[in-house]
């Protein structure tokens, strides 16, 4: 260790550069990277984005006339659903999720995210996931039924073939990305900034991805949860949706759009958090209503979830819950409103704005998102609403405000932060035309979208007769679509001349004030030679004079140590610098886990069931083998950590990242367990062919034994701990725990075995779910408890280093809670069945 | 809705042009009351005011219960057409017939999968929903043939699913026995 040395920058670089870049050749499979990461996600969202652009095209050609029509309606269904399905699942959340994982280590101060190895495995993920849904529209068994996929029509009775099983688990594969950038993101924003970043310091953007991912937290797993029980309906005759047996399609949508309208919110908000970077670099002055926004953002979340229903208006709802739906939908429009008036404000207080490229295609931005947040507050209300609904005033609509919303602020970040990506800056402004072809065929399009809309054509017909009128309407609206994908196609051909022949960026070529600029570009693997100690809110930096500090070695962990790819881990209000965090190397670990959870998908989607058990097996392995090596089997002195702080190594603190992630992790299925309980409620009250033909009767003894071992679990994984600080061997306990969750595990499966014919009726089948749910949480437990062993026989605990164990706890605690919650659910749903009025159709 | 959106768009375009040209100008308004006018207290009046108008539209436009209940036709959607019974028994497939002048329930429920129930010319659309009955109520000022089409994607069918309602005169439609249970005035 040459911690005494005097800090020499190029050897720094060096050193650092041998621990974090990723190697050329196949070496880059192994890639952990955020920055390779962060390109790998936008570059493959870009392609998905130019497939689905193609869709859309084949789309325009089908309805251009009355005439026109090309291909057959199935084709045209598989057309239409992929389009959007592309957009939403493979294009627009990815692109967010690869700048955000790009940027936030850089805004923050930090050398990387907290979970790399999670980064490459949700890659892993969303490309395997994706390419399967591809392919399958290259084989001609895309999916067919929407992109919302409503039920019965989604259903087997109605959609027999492979087409919507490769969407219910294809997608479900993709939302695994989702989900572990959602607790990427939120630990990594909370925990790994730069030391003196208390929250209120941070950037802007810090801001709305945190948010961002905070809905996605909970956005995501109504949506998972609905894909599983629909799957289950089709492979196993699970009757969930299927209104004969006591199921109900209305279900669907309401996890569907419990899911699907934060997510326009979760697409936005970043693309929002973009431009309250750019404007202030801009206007050169610093963003005014810093704390306005965030209420407004934080406001935009809490509301989001409230007004799922204004995608169900026609589906014969109370029309007093309509009109709090009405309310809350033309709400949102406030907190938004507010963010465009900080915007304008900022604009407006400093000397005249500089004017480049970013800005006009904020401009685009502003004028497009606008008048789709007022078409907006217009479908939000009822009446309107019942024409407007599933027509293309609709389609207009949507794509007013996820085109304005999420395209345009993406292209203004795509120059914005290129000569970030590159160290190049453009010499042609092909941007300029590419602009105005793009904004010029979208409003061509969909502008007058709205009146074929309103002129009575519903959306997704695959022809309609001359009689209707709308050719003309239809032939300008293909004709612009073509304009604009002229324009995607010129704006492609600028940014491969800026990246190959661009010149060499200066540092800070726009003159910004927040950290990313702080650093050579194209970036350097590691971000930072060393980390900035935080004075002011972040986005009042001199990145010019940070910059050669921090390469200089000015900053905080100024050295190559051990080989350890280290960064720093601070408290998560004040930024007080609390630990270092050692971050795994690169590692084909998450590639093999990848691939194997694709093996897993697969066996699911050819029905391979019992294959698929063994290939689950190993997925779990390869996961747990990702902690090999992790952690250390000695106790650790305090690391220095430069500017003569010293501090403990992560895994020697109370609540290290991981903690955390665990936290989040239980969070997350929590809400997915909610959403399980919701369904068995508002089956019970709602659903048609109830009451049920056969009611379960649990037994109260096995339930309580069950509740036994799961609580008993939990007191030995908490002893097991209280073993370990009292220097004492953890043994016992784990191997009780191990046991109790074992036999938990054993007796839910036992419980749901007993329910009578689940296929019978939605009520047996959410009871069954529900047992198999707590059982699934026992076997996990059993799991850990083994971990915990293994990691006991290998040495890694300790006193100091009960971290592995303390994450067994948390997930002890919670598989306990929801356990005799799904015991107390299950007794619940046997009476509220057994007490169920009489038939109701 | 139409106009009022059409002021509130060029005027946020005004604005934010003029901050871009005249800084000094919006500047002078102040940065705080800048936000909290153009994105609190306006939009806060004007959507009050709107959901306020569009929930009493609503109420008109449902079908509530009153002492005499409305001509009731019952709509069964499938894929890919419409039947329509009437109360006297009558069932016809693809194309109805309404008295004019008078608020008609068309009561909607589907054999297979979702359709979207829409007579564009008359008024709003309800889904027809497997295991579900949704009441919509419309009216016909003037007789006439009116289309409708299927609202909600369907299947493969979906585009060929219209049917046609004809609005003849109350006293042409109550002349059928079958159409309608009981003579009406």
């Amino acid at each position: 260790m040459s911690l005494d040395r005097k800090p020499d920058p190029i050897r720094l670089h060096k050193e650092l550069t041998a621990i974090w870049e990723t190697p050329p050749g196949w070496a880059r499979l192994s890639a952990v990277n955020h920055t390779t990461l962060g390109k790998r996600f936008i570059i493959t969202a870009f392609v998905f984005f130019a497939i689905g652009g193609l869709l859309a095209m084949l789309i325009r050609v089908q309805i251009a006339t009355s005439s026109t029509a090309f291909v057959s309606p199935e084709l045209y269904g598989q057309f239409f659903t992929m389009h959007g399905t592309v957009m939403m699942f493979l294009f627009a959340i990815p692109m967010f999720e690869g700048f955000a994982m790009y940027l936030l280590p850089k805004i923050l101060g930090a050398r990387d995210l907290a979970f790399p190895r999670l980064s490459a495995y949700g890659f892993w993920c969303y490309l395997f996931g994706g390419s399967i849904l591809i392919v399958a529209l290259l084989l001609g068994a895309a999916p067919d039924s929407g992109w919302f996929m409503y039920t019965p029509l989604s259903s087997s009775t109605y959609s027999p073939g492979i087409n919507n099983d490769i969407w219910l688990l294809g997608i479900t594969f993709v939302e695994i990305s989702a989900l572990s950038a959602a607790i990427e993101i939120i630990v990594s924003i909370l925990r790994l900034r730069a030391p003196g970043m208390s929250l209120e310091r941070m950037p802007i953007m810090a801001w709305y991805l945190l948010i961002t991912a905070m809905m996605m937290l909970f956005g995501f797993p109504p949506l998972i949860l609905g894909s599983i029980l629909l799957e289950l309906e089709r492979a196993f005759d699970l009757p969930f949706f299927d209104p004969t047996r006591g199921g109900d399609s209305l279900l669907w949508q309401h996890l569907f759009w419990l899911f699907g309208h934060p997510e326009v919110y979760i697409i936005f908000l970043p693309a929002a958090g973009a431009i309250s970077m750019m404007i202030p670099t801009f206007a050169r002055h610093e963003l005014v209503g810093y704390t306005a926004i965030v209420v407004a953002v934080v406001a935009v979340a809490f509301l989001s979830f409230g007004l799922w229903v204004h995608h169900m208006f026609t589906v014969g709802i109370p029309h007093l819950a309509l009109a709090f739906f009405s309310a809350a939908s033309g709400l949102v429009a406030i907190p938004t409103g507010v963010q465009i008036f900080a915007w304008i404000a900022t604009l407006a207080q400093g000397r005249r704005p500089r004017w480049d490229v970013p800005m006009l295609y904020l401009g685009g931005f502003l004028f497009i998102f606008v008048l789709g947040g007022l078409t907006g507050v217009m479908v939000a209300m009822v009446p309107f609403n019942w024409q407007a609904h599933d027509t293309h005033f609709v389609v207009a609509h949507l794509h007013y405000v996820l085109v304005g919303g999420f395209v345009f602020p993406m292209m203004a970040a795509t120059y914005y932060w290129l000569p970030h990506f590159t160290g190049r800056v453009s010499d042609h402004k092909i941007s300029i035309p590419a602009f105005w072809l793009i904004f010029g065929g979208f409003n061509l399009t969909f502008f007058l979208m709205h009146l074929t809309g309103l002129r009575g054509m519903p959306r997704r017909i695959d022809a309609y007769p001359a009689e209707a009128g709308w050719d003309w309407l239809n032939l300008i609206s293909s004709i612009g679509g073509f304009v604009m994908a002229a324009g995607f196609a010129l704006f492609v051909v600028d940014l491969v001349l800026q990246v190959r022949f661009g010149t060499a960026a200066p540092r800070n070529p726009w003159g910004a004030r927040t950290a990313e600029w702080a650093m050579p570009t194209p970036p350097p693997a590691y971000a930072f030679a060393s980390l900035p100690q935080v004075q002011d809110r972040a986005d009042r930096l001199d990145p010019n004079s940070l910059g050669t500090d921090l390469a200089a070695g000015k900053g905080y962990l100024p050295f190559a140590r051990n080989g350890w790819m280290e960064t720093l881990g601070v408290d998560m209000a004040t930024g007080k610098p609390g630990e270092v965090i050692v971050l795994p190397n690169r590692t084909y670990k998450p590639l093999i886990s990848g691939v194997l959870t694709c093996a897993f998908v697969l066996c699911l989607l050819f029905k391979f069931y019992w294959a698929s058990l063994l290939v689950l097996a190993l997925v779990v392995g390869s996961l747990l083998g990702w902690a090999s090596g992790m952690g250390s089997r000695r106790d650790c002195a305090l690391l220095e950590a430069g500017r003569g702080l010293v501090l403990p190594p992560h895994w020697q603190t109370e609540r290290p990242p991981s903690w955390w992630a665990m936290v989040l992790v239980c969070a997350a299925d929590a809400t997915l367990f909610a959403s399980l309980l919701f369904g068995g409620l508002f089956l019970w009250l709602v659903a048609p062919a109830w009451p049920p033909p056969l009611v379960a009767q649990p037994s109260l003894t096995i339930a309580l034994f069950a509740a036994m071992m799961v609580i008993g679990a939990s007191l030995s994984g908490r002893l097991a701990v209280s073993a370990l600080r009292q220097k004492r061997s953890a043994i016992v306990m784990l191997r009780l725990a191990g046991v109790a969750q074992a036999a938990g595990f054993a007796t839910f499966l036992l419980m749901a075995l007993q329910v009578p014919d689940p296929t019978a009726h939605a009520h047996l089948a959410v009871i069954f779910v529900v047992l198999i749910y707590a059982a699934i949480h026992a076997g996990i437990g059993v799991i850990l408890a083994l971990h915990g062993l293994w990691r006991w026989h290998g040495g890694y605990l300790s006193a100091l280093r009960s971290l592995d164990l303390r994450i067994a706890q948390l997930w002890h605690y919670y598989a306990a809670v929801t356990a005799i919650i799904s015991l107390l659910a299950t007794f619940l749903f046997a009476f509220l069945a057994s007490h169920a009025e009489g038939p109701r159709s | 809705m139409l106009i009022g959106a059409a002021v509130i768009f060029l005027a946020v375009l005004a604005i934010s042009a003029l901050a871009i040209l005249r800084p000094a100008v919006v500047a002078s308004f102040g940065a705080r009351r800048t936000i909290l006018w153009g994105g609190l207290i306006v939009p806060t009046v004007i959507l009050t005011i709107l959901v306020i108008a569009a929930f009493a539209l609503g109420e008109r436009l449902l079908a509530t219960p009153r002492e005499e209940m409305p001509l009731r036709i019952d709509v069964t959607a499938r894929q890919w057409n419409w039947e329509f019974r009437y109360p006297g028994g009558e069932s016809t497939a693809n194309k109805v017939r309404i008295p004019v002048g008078e608020d008609v329930d068309f009561a909607l429920t589907s054999e297979d999968v979702i359709h979207g129930f829409w007579i564009p010319r008359l008024g709003g659309k309800l889904d027809a929903i497997p295991g579900h009955t949704n009441v919509i109520r419309l009216r016909a000022d003037r007789p006439g043939t009116y289309g409708g089409v299927c609202a909600e994607y369907c299947g493969t069918g979906h585009a060929v699913m219209p049917f046609t309602v004809e609005a003849v005169s109350r006293e042409e439609f109550y002349s059928v026995p079958a159409q309608s249970a009981e003579l009406r005035p």
